[in-house]
């Protein structure tokens, strides 16, 4: 019981921090930082607390269920569960790094970037903790006003031109999946009688194939441009660039997995036969994603750029994962999420700093900073080989863990005479070497060599430098050494994911639906697919 | 009959409107088309014994004299900037 | 439980630890003692777990350090195995590795990452360690990549010179596209056993081949990554350019250890490649093509760590011909004696390197074997090693592998013990060549560095004699015959049976004539050699530039890579095809808005009738369909 209240207090905290910023005035920076800062660690600290009193085995948890619009069955519901719990957490740990990555940097309207940092906390985490499909759309949409501004008014030269084209993409996608979760809520009110948006209930909607795969590709549009996916992510390489140093450790730490969230959540479960009819395409383009991002990622001359494109990289393997319907994948999928998100997180502070320091992001202009500056080379180059998914680190727990169940999920296809899944999934592979390509490539040409850089002398990292960075480091070891806890505890989730996906929904009769009141009708009889609307 | 002519003082109203370029014209032939109306009103209401006729007709009075009331002096505002009564001239309030 | 195992690995990570992160405050003495220490220690808990597999007559010990992670019931651990073929291993990796570690003390003194250094080797040693004694090819495989960051970062070290840098690129990259097949063999493995415990895969296949997996396919992809490994055909280009790191380096790593990684791999999944004639036969075939192969090049060679680069690619090749045959044993043994000889060879030219101030040209040198008699008497000894003149070690590892080649009933034929036999000529050849030019001769070095030579400290020299001892004796310990109930030998085709002693005779004769040869081209000034080479300038250019399989790869692989990345991904793709349409549809709507708007004119005629024609329009529809 307190443990739901403490939830609502973890998603309510940034508002409060906003309101508290409006009441220390816009001159006193430093108070406007360590407000910010506080806030932030609080959230985390009870964020933690949160982590360690979940329970394994039991599902949602710290729920939070109160009647919104009984007139269409929406209720404010949110909860913990496997599915969210690591990306809650994650999202927790990033925001005081994220404030305190900015320190520095921010200059003009301080208290203002603040405030929106603290709306696209409180945005993100609805987003993740919400278990109602209307309040999870309200997140959804909320998240890219917060972004929209902070990437329009303190990002670089081009930012109109990639905070539009962010936005509008996305609006885009979230246009149809809007259009989808109307007709979904609508087939649940027509065959069921009763309206409701939980998820717990979407989940048992029957849908013809046809249907179903319609939905998914609204649905999965939308998601798929956040992720994001080949051919739908040209919008990332130009926001991150343009975005200061917070706006891309926000955008890669959490909002790219929202993409990923979403599919796991909501695109595959809800509809389970056009998932696996659409299994190969997916798992294919999450191929493409992996070895289209590697080979990009090697031919940038801008640093964010090819941390961009490793995301890309990095998140198709995520797709593969849960696209291959094994355990193993889909835990391994989970796992790179969180990977990635701390690893991006990283290299974008890291890139902070050095633009800090000499204002350029052109890899050209620098060499061998490992003699000049050490302590942040070793940083750079343990993020590098965490990149790569070097063992011991989390990247080689997420990889590892989603080829095996790529190949395991393929194989016994091959052996019925299928070949397709196991071409794909063993093409995966040459991400892994593509991978290592690209970052040390990077660290090559940044790290070693003859010194080159603007602005010299340049001065090493300081201690809130290096704080930032050390919490990120051992996080990624300790996933990558003892990932065992984490993973018990999203096992459920992962086997009811499994379970929802590989469970034939069609038909057009909602088996015994469990739903909390909503308007009533009588309940339909053999219809036909088309429900049609009766007045009241 | 008088409907007849009321859909004749509508209609001239209404050409007049589209065709005449003096701005003080196709005032005038608004409130021709709004006569129109009157009188069709009126007619109609004689016609089917319904006191709501006569009821709009004072309506459509004291709006039509309200709406001059206001139209005439934007036009002598307007004019007295260009000196021109011809509508063409002022395409640039379009904004 | 006993912790003897997780101690065995956990001291060179202390290593790593104390060093990295203290070393360069608390001075050099520290990081020696701990840096050196360590080792020994491990050495030390080597020596016991030994003692305790031999009480319990050879039954393996078996280490659970935790586990890793449960998913649906299958668990992935770490642990460790300790049986004979761990002990050769470990006892190889600890021993020679910790003679090598007392060597750096000398060669690294004056260097300013003394520390850096230091963590770095203990770190290798580290997940070298893993990699023997790990019980399941996860473990195995985190070994494999930490051995390959620890390769990287030790080939890079001095990486304010950017070749050097590159090179250690190099060799990672390389080593990621054998550990590509790597994996894919492992999963396939997980698919059919739903474990990666190699014991388990092992006994699964004691009782004859598996129906659920094919044995040769698993062979050849787990080969593709011992190929990465220790270099060869195909992926053999990085060795040579990781002669960019120290010379203590390419001892332990790039002969001693790591190389041999592959080789314990195949030897280790020996239950697989029993029943797998196919894949064998391919390890065999690869095996011997890059024995030929390295030797022809390592016979023109002018660097002196390059021709021992090359030799450790040939005698690797040795190694896969012996596991390709079925004796995987022998290939054991191999490792075993060219760990002495090699690591003495590369700690000598490290020696000589010193005494020269930096020189590595073979043809700026000689006259030093009374200069520098300690580095020049190993020298020699582990040169005769490596040739194969008896009673020395090299002798008896490299006679036991060419009479497999030759009379193994698994795969040993005339061709394969030809190609065998005349690399072992080509090895004993290019070897004495490299002792003569080094050593022999008026010396060719510029005056200042001549007046400078001087013998290395004792740190150096103290292992040199040591590894020479060893080199000389070690074949006396016939490790074949200590890993049969393991690994047996296999049989020998009864018709050949007697040609075994004739065989060792011509062993003997081929290394007499290598010596020979070298003698008689390369004695005096060396103008025999010259006039030979020039002879035949086209294959010596060939030779010189390493049959350019860098450039082909070049070529080939690496710029098309980037051009099609550039050109067609970036530019074409994301550029022109992506956002032109992204940007095109935004033109488009901002073109037909503009055109929309052209409406509006400002003219209330237009308005106006506009108005009516839509009253019009409105009325006509409503009539029709009213």
């Amino acid at each position: 019981m307190a443990d739901a209240v403490l939830l609502n207090i973890v998603l309510y905290l940034p508002l409060l921090g906003t309101a508290a910023l409006l009441a220390v005035p816009s001159r006193r920076e430093d108070a406007v930082r360590q407000v910010s800062l506080a806030v932030m660690l609080v959230q985390f600290a009870i964020t933690a607390w949160l982590y360690w009193r979940f329970d394994p085995a039991a599902g949602l948890q710290f729920e939070t269920r109160i009647p919104w619009i009984p007139g269409w069955g929406v209720n404010y519901q949110i909860g913990l569960d496997g599915y969210n719990l690591l990306l809650v957490l994650l999202t927790a740990f990033l925001g005081p790094l994220v404030v305190a990555g900015s320190f520095t940097a921010i200059h003009k309207d301080t208290k203002l970037f603040y405030a929106m940092v603290f709306l696209v906390q409180f945005a993100m985490l609805g987003a993740f903790v919400a278990q109602d499909l209307f309040l999870f759309y309200l997140f959804w949409e909320a998240m890219m006003i917060p972004m929209f501004f902070i990437i329009g008014i303190w990002g670089g030269e081009r930012r109109i031109y990639a905070t539009l084209k962010f936005v509008l993409y996305t609006a885009f996608g979230s246009i149809l999946m809007l259009a989808a979760v109307i007709y979904l809520v609508y087939s649940l009110y027509a065959s069921a009688g009763v309206a409701s948006f939980a998820f717990a209930d979407l989940y048992r909607v029957r849908l013809p194939l046809p249907v179903q795969t319609l939905l998914l590709a609204a649905f999965g549009l939308s998601f798929a441009i956040k992720v994001p996916i080949v051919p739908l992510h040209t919008w990332l390489p130009d926001a991150h660039v343009e975005a200061p140093t917070a706006g891309s450790v926000i955008l890669a730490g959490v909002l790219l997995k929202m993409g990923t969230y979403g599919f796991m959540k909501l695109g595959f479960p809800l509809f389970p036969d056009a998932t696996q009819l659409l299994a190969p395409v997916i798992s294919t383009l999450a191929v493409v994603s992996i070895i289209y991002g590697a080979c990009l990622a090697l031919v940038q001359n801008d640093i964010k750029k090819i941390i961009a494109y490793s995301s890309i990289s990095h998140l198709g393997f995520v797709m593969l994962g849960l696209v291959s319907l094994e355990l193993i994948g889909i835990q391994g999928a989970v796992i790179q999420m969180v990977s990635h998100g701390l690893v991006a997180a990283g290299l974008f502070l890291l890139v902070g700093m050095i633009y800090e320091r000499c204002h350029t992001r052109e890899l050209a202009a620098y060499g061998g900073l490992a003699a000049v500056m050490p302590v942040y080379s070793v940083f750079v180059a343990l993020l590098t080989l965490a990149a790569i998914g070097l063992p011991t680190t989390s990247g080689f727990t997420g990889e590892f863990l989603v080829l095996l169940g790529a190949f395991t999920a393929a194989w016994p296809q091959y052996e019925r005479g299928v070949a397709y899944p196991l071409v794909v999934s063993a093409s995966a592979i040459a991400g892994v070497v593509l991978g290592a390509l690209y970052m040390l490539s990077f660290a090559q040409r940044f790290l070693f060599g003859a010194v080159k850089a603007p602005h010299q002398p340049l001065r090493d990292i300081d201690f809130r430098e290096r704080i930032i960075l050390a919490s990120l480091v051992v996080v990624v070891f300790a996933l990558g050494i003892f990932p065992a806890e984490p993973m018990r505890k999203t096992e459920l989730a992962a086997r009811e994911f499994q379970q929802l996906v590989l469970t034939s929904r069609t038909g057009t009769r909602v088996a015994d639906v469990r739903v909390t009141p909503g308007p009533q009708r009588a309940p339909a009889t053999e219809s036909a697919s088309k429900p049609t609307i009766v007045p009241r | 009959m008088l409907i007849a002519v009321a859909m004749a003082l509508f209609a001239l109203g209404l050409l007049g409107v589209i065709v005449r370029r003096n701005m003080l014209v196709m005032l005038m032939c608004m409130e021709l088309m709004l006569n129109g109306v009157n009188l069709s009103l009126v007619t109609f209401a004689q016609q089917m014994s319904s006191a709501a006729g006569a009821v709009l007709v004072f309506l459509v009075f004291v709006v039509a004299t309200a709406e001059i009331a206001i139209a005439i002096p934007i036009v002598l505002l307007l004019v007295r900037r260009k000196h021109v009564m011809d509508l063409g001239a002022y395409a640039d309030l379009k904004g | 439980m006993s912790y003897a195992q997780s101690l065995l690995v956990g001291l060179p990570l202390a290593g790593f630890l104390l060093n990295g992160l203290a070393g360069n405050r608390l001075g050099k003495r520290f990081v020696s003692i701990v840096g050196c220490g360590l080792p020994i220690v491990a050495f030390g808990v080597a020596l016991q777990c030994l003692a305790d597999l031999t009480a319990r007559g050879g039954t393996p010990l078996v280490e659970t350090a935790y586990a890793w992670t449960v998913i649906g019931g299958r668990s992935f651990e770490i642990a460790f195995y300790f049986d004979r073929l761990t002990a050769v291993m470990a006892l190889i990796v600890t021993g020679v590795g910790s003679l090598i570690h007392v060597y750096s003390i000398g060669y690294m003194k004056d260097d300013a990452s003394y520390a850096r250094y230091f963590a770095y080797l203990n770190l290798f040693l580290f997940f070298m360690l893993m990699l023997v004694l790990g019980k399941s090819l996860l473990v195995l495989f985190v070994g494999w990549e930490g051995v390959g960051l620890a390769s990287y970062l030790l080939i890079g070290f001095w990486f304010e010179d950017a070749d050097k840098a590159r090179a250690g690129k190099k060799a990672f990259i390389t080593n990621r596209i054998g550990d590509a097949g790597f994996l894919l063999g492992m999963f396939v493995l997980f698919e059919a056993f739903g474990t990666l415990d190699m014991d388990v895969i092992n006994g699964a296949f004691l009782g004859g081949p598996v129906a659920a997996v094919s044995a040769s396919l698993v062979g050849i992809l787990l080969f593709i990554g011992a190929t990465g490994k220790s270099a060869q055909i195909p992926l053999h280009v990085w060795l040579p350019d990781a002669m960019a790191g120290p010379t203590p380096v390419s001892a332990l790593i790039h002969a001693a250890t790591m190389v041999t990684a592959g080789v314990y791999l195949v030897a280790r999944m020996s239950g697989i490649y029993l029943h797998a004639a196919e894949a064998s036969a391919i390890v065999a075939a690869i095996g011997a093509t890059t024995a030929l192969f390295a030797a022809t090049i390592a016979i023109v060679q002018t660097d002196i760590k390059k021709v021992l680069a090359y030799s450790t690619i040939s005698q690797l090749g040795f190694m896969f011909v012996a596991l390709g045959v079925g004796a995987y044993g022998v290939a054991i043994f191999h490792v075993y004696t060219h760990a002495f000889f090699k690591a003495c060879l590369f700690l000598g030219a490290g020696s000589v390197i010193h005494a020269l101030g930096g020189e590595q040209d073979i043809r700026k040198m000689g006259g030093l074997a009374r200069r520098i008699p300690v580095t020049f008497a190993t020298f020699a000894v582990a040169t005769a090693a490596i040739a194969g003149l008896p009673p020395l070690a090299g002798f008896f590892s490299k006679d036991e592998i060419l009479w497999f080649a030759f009379a193994s009933s698994r795969g040993g034929s005339p061709l394969l013990y030809g190609v065998v036999a005349g690399t072992a000529l080509l090895t004993a050849f290019y070897m004495f060549r490299l002792l003569w030019l080094t050593f022999f001769g008026a010396p060719r070095m510029a005056p200042q560095t001549a007046r400078h030579v001087h013998e290395s400290p004792v740190a150096m020299t103290g292992v040199l004699v040591i590894l020479a001892v060893l080199s000389a004796i070690g074949g006396f310990l016939s490790v074949p015959h200590y890993l049969e109930p393991l690994l047996p030998l296999p049989s020998v085709v009864p018709e050949l049976e007697h040609l075994e002693t004739t065989l060792v005779f011509i062993s003997v004769a081929l290394a007499l004539a290598g010596l020979i040869g070298a003698v008689f081209l390369y004695g005096g000034n060396g103008e025999r050699a010259a006039r030979l080479g020039s002879n035949f300038p086209l294959l010596h250019r060939v030779l010189f530039g390493k049959y350019f399989v860098d450039e082909a790869y070049d070529r080939l692989i690496t710029r098309p890579l980037y051009w099609i990345s550039d050109r067609v991904f970036l530019r074409l793709g994301d550029q022109r095809i992506l956002d032109g349409s992204l940007n095109g549809l935004a033109a488009l709507g901002q073109r037909g808005a503009a055109l929309l708007s052209r409406i509006q004119t400002g003219s209330l005629h237009l308005y106006a009738l506009l108005v009516v024609a839509g009253i019009v329009a409105s009325l006509a529809w409503s009539w029709r369909h009213g």
